[in-house]
């Protein structure tokens, strides 16, 4: 749905709406809740245009740390200060946790069972997959470039994190400098 | 004797990996499961498998395989501790950057640091892919599952909860 250039814009967000705003697209969002957030904020509600969206999230995610609870930090942040950060925070994360609490109890009932044992098998094994589809879509821009360095950082990142099985901070603590070296250098 | 709690130990593994989580909670899937099942042996690979699995088709965002970690390792209080850890100070420092940031908005130091972390990122979230292929696919049948629906949701739009739903009733049969 294209955003009219038109539409009156709206007035900011109430602390309450924020909350249940996050609240809502935080139960509705199987499987990522930034397309549902996008579409809340900037199709229903109105309260940033397109850019000022994109803008908001490529910066949640560039910041270590969840990218949509970033995102619900940043965005609550610029409508309501310190209050409306708190707000967007515990109702993007409230309700999913006192589900996945209630999951986990369920599991740690019923986990011995045979067949949800083997149900979560089926699952696990299709949630790589959609992992990996997901990482194949992003990365199809970087390797569009040709002969450039970023691939080349990805790799290392993989095999250092992946295969190698080495201890996170210590990867990133050496190839994010080089990385962002190389993009001041080289964009 | 404080230290043989095991919320000390969520606490202190989640806040340091929430300010190296770039590229989200995905991206540092495999340090959890460095620590979660190789280092502090809190699981099995199976039951780790098992929480990634849970998170995957519950609602909200990806970052609640902390919560279930948590729950597993020290019941509720482990599941808000570790919620807590994870998103605290990555939450500060966000709330933080937030607020200057639009004024840098075109810097190139600023554009450097983005452009710079996106293929950091990228190798990261293929290494989670990586390590939790290694402890979900455990027969040919499930790494067939595992292509399967990597084809599928890179080339259509289909809806990833009926690719779950199809995956569960496959494993249900008994097929794995």
């Amino acid at each position: 749905m294209p955003d009219s250039p038109a539409a009156i814009p709206a007035k900011p967000p109430s602390l309450i709406e924020l909350f249940f705003a996050f609240a809502t697209v935080s139960v509705v969002g199987f499987g990522g809740v930034l397309p549902w957030a996008r579409r809340m904020i900037v199709e229903q509600r109105r309260w940033m245009s397109a850019e000022e969206f994109n803008q908001a999230f490529s910066l949640s995610q560039f910041l270590p740390g969840p990218n949509v609870v970033n995102f619900s930090v940043v965005f609550g942040s610029r409508f309501g200060g310190a209050a409306g950060a708190a707000v967007a925070l515990i109702g993007l994360l409230g309700p999913p946790v006192v589900i996945i609490i209630i999951l986990g109890a369920l599991y740690s009932m019923f986990g011995d069972l045979a067949a949800l044992g083997r149900a979560l098998t089926g699952i696990s094994a299709a949630a790589v997959g959609l992992l990996a589809a997901m990482v194949a879509k992003m990365a199809m821009p970087l390797f569009r470039r040709g002969l450039h360095w970023a691939p080349l950082i990805a790799g290392f990142a993989f095999v250092a994190v992946g295969p190698l099985h080495w201890p996170l901070p210590w990867v990133l603590l050496a190839l994010a400098p080089v990385s962002i070296a190389l993009a001041w250098l080289r964009p | 004797m404080r230290d043989d709690s095991p919320l000390f130990g969520l606490a202190g593994h989640f806040a340091l990996l929430s300010l190296f989580a770039i590229g989200g909670a995905n991206a540092a899937i495999p340090e959890m499961h460095r620590v979660a099942v190789e280092v502090q042996h809190w699981m099995s690979d199976r039951q780790f498998a098992d929480m990634f699995a849970i998170s995957q088709v519950s609602p909200g965002p990806n970052v609640i395989i902390v919560t279930l970690i948590g729950y597993h390792v020290a019941g509720v209080a482990g599941a808000l501790v570790a919620t807590a850890a994870m998103c605290g100070p990555s939450c500060l420092f966000a709330f933080w950057v937030a607020r200057m940031w639009d004024r840098f908005k075109d810097a190139p130091w600023r554009i450097a640091i983005q452009s710079g972390l996106v293929p950091v990122s990228l190798g990261l979230m293929a290494a989670s892919a990586f390590v939790v292929a290694g402890v979900a696919d455990k027969s040919i049948m499930a790494a067939g599952i595992t292509a399967a629906t990597a084809l599928v949701a890179f080339f259509t739009r289909v809806n990833p909860l009926w690719l779950f739903a199809a995956a569960a009733a496959i494993g249900l049969f008994g097929w794995l």
